[in-house]
């Protein structure tokens, strides 16, 4: 049997399911028995892969940098997993929706800046208004809520999609977890 | 005994069991081990019916009833667990979530919230609603405790602690509809209010949204269990 090929993402969060994912230590050995990780922040392919198996993806959509990057990797891929609570809820990115984007970029750039007081326009991308799940712009096939999901849901989760095992999320994790 | 007392006999789930007349389904159910989710109802305060977690089907009636406040009668035939509920129950949490600013990741009840905990237990992995992400204010003003009302779920438990065990009636509702909000007294500042610091709100809050400030990050277990056992003293006085 040929290897499946994964992918994971990192849109508006804070890496941390990235850490999560890597503290599965030594079961991560196992796993790549079955797996091949074609993309990643962790490995060095830079442009996503014409056909993966199963993409993880963290953070929310917060950029029109991450909407363009969530379509192309749903266009790509077979499973769609939302990795974290950001992922999947929008989580700690989100809580600046009451406020809107320009309050946060002057809190940042202006108020709280000592020296170039100038909020960046060019390279970095244009904040959207409302950070949103990433549900809210591709279909999504599994969530898997968590901040981070521990090492232990991630082992689980990723062995029961890649042998096909049931699969039961609310026992393995919560918002929050 | 009177005609009030007389025992019924009805059928939860397909168990046959016996209760008092004038008992609501939740209490015969409870008393049967027979699991029914709860939010806005709590042990020893009068039920309001608000969260509709509750509701169960009726044999004969293609109505749903709140258990909590709906009372048992002879003979009837009554489901608490059917697929039909099962959604609705999902549907009612990830309104909740919907509704206001609930980050578990960051809140003082992570880990002790019950909104947090019937989401995991009915299966809610994911809100399939648009977020709200409405504007709301945190009021610190207390010496002792914080309204963050980004977490509030309107349960009026707060209120009716206030109201029925304290006799404070600090705690009430204002406005109508998704722009309700729970208020001290006419809408003043809680520190500035007449609340008498007891602290049976924060005690009885099923989320984030009422919280003791000495508590740090997300140790903040509460502990409503004191509310029957208070009833009880009072009763046998």
């Amino acid at each position: 049997m040929s290897k499946l090929k994964v992918a994971t993402v990192w849109l508006d969060g804070c890496s941390g399911c990235h850490m999560s994912f890597l503290d599965m230590d030594e079961r991560i050995l196992e796993l790549a028995k079955l797996i091949d990780v074609v993309y990643s922040p962790l490995v060095d392919a830079k442009d996503f892969p014409d056909e993966v198996d199963i993409a993880l993806v963290e953070g929310a959509v917060a950029s029109e940098d991450d909407e363009k990057k969530i379509k192309k990797v749903r266009a790509h891929s077979k499973l769609l997993i939302a990795m974290g609570d950001c992922a999947v809820a929008g989580n700690v990115p989100s809580m600046r929706n009451p406020f809107g984007p320009e309050a946060i970029l002057e809190r940042a750039y202006i108020e709280n800046a000592s020296v170039q007081q100038q909020i960046p326009c060019v390279v970095v991308p244009k904040l959207l208004k409302i950070v949103r799940p990433i549900h809210e712009f591709v279909t999504v096939d599994v969530f898997l809520p968590g901040c981070p999901p521990s090492a232990d849901t991630f082992h689980t989760a990723l062995t029961a999609l890649v042998t096909g095992a049931p699969l039961d999320i609310s026992a393995l994790t919560r918002f929050g977890a | 005994m009177s005609e009030s007392m007389g025992v019924k006999t009805l059928i939860i789930d397909g168990q046959e069991v016996s209760a008092r007349s004038g008992q609501t389904i939740l209490e015969v159910a409870r008393e049967n081990d027979i699991k029914i989710p709860t939010l806005c109802h709590i042990e020893g305060l009068g039920a309001v019916g608000a969260c509709r977690l509750c509701l169960v089907e009726v044999k004969g009636t293609s109505k749903l009833f709140p258990s909590c406040v709906a009372n048992i009668h002879e003979g009837m035939e009554v489901l608490t667990d059917t697929e039909r509920l099962r959604k609705h129950r999902r549907v009612i949490l990830e309104l909740l979530f919907a509704e206001r600013n609930h980050i578990c990741s960051v809140c003082v009840s992570n880990g002790h919230c019950e909104l947090q905990a019937l989401a995991q237990e009915q299966g809610v992995t994911h809100i399939s609603l648009p977020y709200r992400n409405p504007a709301l204010a945190v009021d610190a003003s207390h010496e002792r405790f914080t309204v963050d009302h980004n977490r509030c779920i309107l349960c009026t438990r707060c209120v009716r602690v206030c109201a029925e065990i304290e006799g404070a009636h600090v705690w009430d509702v204002m406005g109508r509809g998704i722009d309700s909000i729970v208020i001290t007294d006419l809408h003043d500042e809680w520190g500035a209010s007449s609340c008498t610091r007891c602290g049976k709100c924060v005690q009885v809050c099923p989320t984030g949204a009422l919280f003791d400030k000495s508590k740090i990050g997300s140790d903040h277990p509460k502990y409503p269990d004191f509310l029957p056992y208070l009833n009880l003293m009072r009763e046998a006085q």
